[in-house]
């Protein structure tokens, strides 16, 4: 399988790509590790005139801590998350998804930025963004703007960004020390998708909560915050019944479609038995902490 | 759609190569170049068969434009042997029968020996973790971990031995 034609583009700064957005928008597509994009070319899902290669700019890679944010560039590869000394001390919940998508190969290739921003429901930094409350920096011919992760995803492959822009950053509020972090994800086999995953991060004072994020992935037309069961964990001690009522707040939101990963019933149980495990496992890290 | 003039670097030789936009490197390793120990497998980014080392990176080739690797630095399975005979991962698959039809090898060779050069001395936890992006469908895990792990101490007795 060979992808149809196309003209190549190896784009060597952001403005060359700014410019060859406004030029090709309409007809191009932005390449970073190509990991779920070439694929869709050779399958005729996608068949983009201009193909803009956004690899060789170094820009777009790296992540740094700046004031109270942790900013990272949309190309930075999912092996770089898993290395970095900084997200492993301020945001480990970024290491940790990023482990658990694809396979060694991939994950030198694919980005944070493609994953992010492809609009696939299936990716798991859609929901991990949105729990950390991330915003994206995005830049076109006509200037520069932000938007926050939550409400960026509209629905399948579909997102706020237009044709013509490019997102220069990804930035991060730093996470509060001593929180604690888990992304729950179950999959088939390696390199899947998952049958559904939650995100969860608290911050405690003592035994209460004084704030919880819940996302899920791949339950529906885009991820999910399950803002109810966070409103119940929040200014509360959590223990076994609260998390019950956690998950069936989560699982009440859930509106997955079946396929060969299951019927929307049984995802919907898996997205329950995920968000229980999640805040568990959060809770147990920010007590060990 | 024009040619692109590219030069890869591979196994230490330089080509000088004209390649299509849509090219991908897999296509250009084994039809161009007449490389043909990256295999094509399922084509889709999940089988490892087509696995190189990129920039000393682990890349699947058939999920790379060729276009993309101007100037790189790639090593395929047939750079793996030297002038002293076969690289301790390949020595590894032999002596521990870690192949059967055959199909996969070359690409978890290639992707054994950049582990051991990421992790040299894996656990068989890191070992089945590191080589995860590899399948083999006569399902013969078992000596491919211990053709693995021979490798890892080969090389670290080939270290020691070096070091006296």
């Amino acid at each position: 399988m060979i992808p149809g034609n196309f003209e190549y583009h190896a784009a060597q700064s952001v403005d060359e790509v700014i410019s060859l957005l406004a030029e090709h928008g309409e007809n191009g597509k932005l390449l970073a590790g190509g990991h779920s994009l070439l694929p869709m070319m050779k399958l005729r899902f996608a068949e983009p005139a201009h193909l803009i290669d956004i690899n060789r700019i170094a820009d777009l890679r790296g992540i740094r801590e700046e004031g109270n944010n942790i900013v990272i560039g949309p190309m930075t590869t999912e092996n770089a998350l898993i290395e970095s000394d900084l997200l492993a001390r301020r945001c480990p919940i970024l290491p940790e998804v990023a482990r658990m998508i694809a396979d060694p190969q991939v994950r030198n290739r694919g980005t944070i930025g493609g994953d992010a921003l492809h609009g696939d429901p299936g990716n798991d930094h859609p929901a991990v963004l949105m729990a950390l409350e991330a915003e994206f920096i995005i830049r076109n011919g006509k200037g520069e703007r932000r938007e926050p992760a939550n409400g960026f995803y509209i629905g399948p492959y579909l997102t706020k960004l237009a044709e013509d822009d490019l997102v220069t950053a990804i930035r991060i509020p730093l996470p509060a020390d001593g929180h604690g972090h888990a992304y729950a994800k179950f999959k088939r086999k390696t390199g899947d998708y998952a049958t559904a995953a939650t995100c969860c991060l608290l911050e405690m004072d003592g035994d209460s909560c004084r704030r919880a994020r819940l996302t899920l992935t791949n339950v529906g037309p885009t991820p999910l915050r399950a803002e109810d069961a966070e409103d119940l964990l929040t200014g509360k001690t959590i223990d076994a019944g609260l998390i019950e009522q956690a998950a069936q707040a989560a699982m009440s939101i859930c509106e997955p479609s079946g396929d060969l990963r299951g019927s929307p019933e049984y995802k919907t149980h898996m997205a329950g038995e995920m968000t229980r495990r999640a805040i568990k496992t959060a809770l147990e890290r920010a007590r060990g902490a | 759609m024009a040619k692109h003039a590219i030069t890869l670097n591979v196994n230490g030789q330089k080509m000088d190569v004209a390649v299509d936009s849509r090219e991908l490197l897999v296509h250009t390793l084994r039809e161009r170049l007449r490389l043909t120990g990256a295999h094509i497998g399922c084509e889709t980014s999940h089988c490892g068969c087509c696995t190189v080392d990129i920039d000393g990176a682990s890349v699947k080739s058939c999920t790379v434009l060729a276009a993309q690797c101007d100037g790189a630095e790639i090593l395929t399975v047939e750079g793996l042997a030297g002038a002293d005979g076969l690289d301790p991962v390949q020595e590894g698959f032999f002596q521990e029968h870690g192949l059967q039809c055959g199909f996969c090898t070359t690409g978890m060779m290639v992707r054994a020996w950049r582990l051991l050069r990421e992790n040299p001395n894996p656990s068989e936890e890191e070992i089945r973790q590191g080589m995860a992006g590899n399948l083999c469908r006569c399902t013969g895990y078992q000596n491919i971990v211990r053709a693995v792990q021979y490798a890892s101490a080969k090389m670290r007795e080939d270290q020691t031995a070096a070091t006296e």
